[in-house]
């Protein structure tokens, strides 16, 4: 491995110096902005949760069938966010795609969480060979950078929802590894886990009762931010034709024929993207929030 | 530094063969006979068998591995089943394209970021750090195929400025450049503001500021330098997702860059084509990473590595 610079030096200790330096004012004022950030976060996922669960019972139309009568038409009071090329509302796939949405990057973190927990802490606690083997594992597949390792995935798997979760899912089980491997490096070498250790507790009693709770907050952290890239991954997927498959109204595959109608049609291309970034935005804004209020290393 | 040189060279060992074993398991992975998949479906039993040989598959699979991984190391990829042609030539028309668009955007992104996180830094909590924070979430929450979208809309469609796709002249690079240098540069620009505050509370900074140094001369020629040798490790980072941010710009702007090479592969069951992409960029990613890391090990003395 690197001497992993990332992940330490763009957030924790950086951030953690420069609070300290800071004026009691600029503190503060700093404190409400992220704060307020992580309930603007809050507030945008909860929507989002709130539509996938209602959506369809909200949307004007049927999501899949259109007419072709009324097909591209620009936003206007029948359909709020226009047509698509064959005639279908907008706003009603768009609606419909947020319980797709939802499933795939539940479903997608998940598979990461379990895969990637179980490996962090088999690397942190198992010893140097379980640390070599493991760590060389997960390099290997970080070794194909961004979308790639999501492509070797569908390209021998197929396309399909399900085989959208498994590489959106598989991609990023390093993420949570690591995260979960660096916590463990740390926790077991305190106080109160070689005291466990001195009182008689077995290997599994210390991995599940003492490193597992204590890496809860980075693995809360990630989670939310995670929920995030899977998005992009996923609907990055479907962008490209590799992903959910039509006529579905999966948020990345909306956009795939918008490039067609350019010009006669441009809001085809955007509300769909809006709905992508409102989204990742909201958990970002999250994970962010999160990682300076359970994160007690921030804390000051 | 040698001897930490010759370690990660060691280590590059396992993460390159483990990435062969992985694209070499592509082609395993898939549903089937690979001699089908390979042949197509209309094959006769005569060109299976042809087949067969010609790619080893009538051999045991480690043998398959060890005849795939010896081919590979002389530059032969294997031959396209689509275009009948060697797959390490089309590889070479088309990667230097994106190594060529994955640059480009790592220069606007170091720019961007780099200035952005300057100003947020000495500038802290006023406004204008403020709009750098906001500016770089939804730098990293844009999806790329999206900004691309919208950039082609505006600039091309509206303003008639750029050209909407295709390749041959810079204009055609300046727009995918800039969306796929996009999301690197909030990172960048996060990144290197961190780093600003942390170097400039330092104690060298301070003494900087007290013998009479002029603001400007502290922030650019004492801070700006040290605080640069982090934010380095991450141009080598974003270089690499900007290889796969490109499968999604070329995509949108129509660009024939290797990205594309290995989503038209994928539909069109070319997996010679996808297994040969995948070996060669991850390779690269993990080169630029290896280099980046001892860039990094170069600059900074203060770093030891065991």
């Amino acid at each position: 491995m690197p001497p992993s610079i990332p992940a330490s030096a763009t957030t924790d200790p950086a951030r953690a110096g420069a609070v300290r330096a800071a004026g009691f004012w600029a503190d503060t004022l700093r404190r409400v902005v992220r704060t307020r950030a992580a309930v603007v976060g809050a507030l945008i996922v909860g929507a989002f949760v709130a539509v996938a669960l209602v959506g369809p019972m909200l949307a004007p139309y049927d999501p899949l069938k259109g007419r072709l009568a009324e097909r591209l038409q620009a936003p206007g009071a029948a359909h709020w966010l226009g047509t698509d090329e064959l005639g279908r509302d907008i706003l009603s796939r768009i609606l419909y795609g947020a319980r797709i949405t939802i499933q795939i990057q539940v479903a997608a973190v998940t598979l990461a969480l379990a895969i990637g927990t179980a490996l962090g802490l088999a690397a942190g606690y198992g010893g140097r060979w379980a640390d070599l083997v493991i760590m060389r594992f997960m390099d290997i597949l970080m070794a194909f950078p961004g979308i790639f390792l999501a492509l070797a995935i569908i390209a021998a798997l197929g396309t399909g929802l399900v085989n959208v979760v498994m590489a959106a899912g598989i991609y990023l089980v390093p993420q949570f590894a690591r995260v979960v491997r660096a916590s463990v490096l740390t926790l077991k070498e305190m106080e109160f886990v070689q005291a466990a250790r001195a009182l008689g507790h077995g290997d599994v009693a210390i991995v599940l009762r003492y490193l597992l709770p204590n890496s809860l907050a980075p693995i809360i952290v990630q989670t939310s931010l995670r929920m995030a890239t899977v998005l992009l991954t996923a609907s990055g997927l479907s962008f490209l034709g590799l992903g959910v498959q039509p006529p579905a109204p999966e948020w990345g595959a909306l956009l795939s024929n918008a490039r067609s109608y350019m010009i006669t049609a441009p809001h085809v291309a955007t509300m769909p993207g809006l709905a992508i970034m409102l989204v990742v935005l909201g958990f970002n804004l999250l994970g962010d929030g999160l990682r300076d209020s359970l994160d007690p290393r921030l804390r000051q | 530094m040698i001897t930490y040189i010759a370690r990660r060279l060691l280590l590059l060992v396992p993460v390159l063969l483990g990435v062969s074993v992985a694209s070499f398991g592509l082609l395993q992975l898939v549903p089937g006979d690979p001699a089908i998949v390979l042949a197509g479906q209309e094959a006769t039993e005569d060109v299976l068998a042809q087949i067969r040989h010609e790619y080893g598959l009538d051999q045991p699979r480690p043998i398959q591995f060890v005849i795939y991984l010896r081919n590979a190391l002389r530059g032969d990829l294997g031959i396209s089943i689509q275009s009948r042609q060697p797959v390490a030539t089309l590889i070479a028309q088309r990667f230097p394209f994106t190594l060529r668009l994955a640059f480009l955007a790592i220069l606007v992104s170091a720019a961007l970021g780099v200035v952005a996180g300057v100003v947020a830094a000495t500038h802290r909590n006023s406004v204008l750090d403020l709009a750098a924070l906001l500016g770089s979430l939804v730098g990293i929450s844009m999806p790329i195929f999206w900004l691309g979208l919208l950039a082609m809309l505006l600039f091309s469609v509206r303003l008639q400025w750029l050209p909407a796709g295709g390749s041959g002249t810079l204009a055609h690079l300046v727009l995918p450049a800039v969306v796929l240098g996009a999301s690197s540069s909030a990172v960048i620009a996060r990144m290197t503001r961190a780093s600003m505050l942390e170097v400039l509370r330092q104690d060298y900074t301070r003494t900087a500021r007290a013998k009479g140094v002029d603001e400007r001369h502290v922030v650019y020629r004492h801070a700006l330098k040290n605080a640069m040798i982090p934010i380095l490790t991450v141009f080598g980072l974003e270089f690499g997702y900007n290889l796969g941010g490109a499968v999604l710009t070329e995509t949108v702007f129509s660009l024939p860059g290797i990205g594309r090479l290995v989503v038209e592969g994928i539909f069109a069951r070319d997996y010679p084509v996808v297994q040969g992409a995948m070996l060669v960029v991850a390779t690269t990613f993990v080169l630029v990473n290896l280099l980046t890391d001892i860039a990094y090990a170069a600059l900074d003395p203060r770093i030891r590595y065991d």
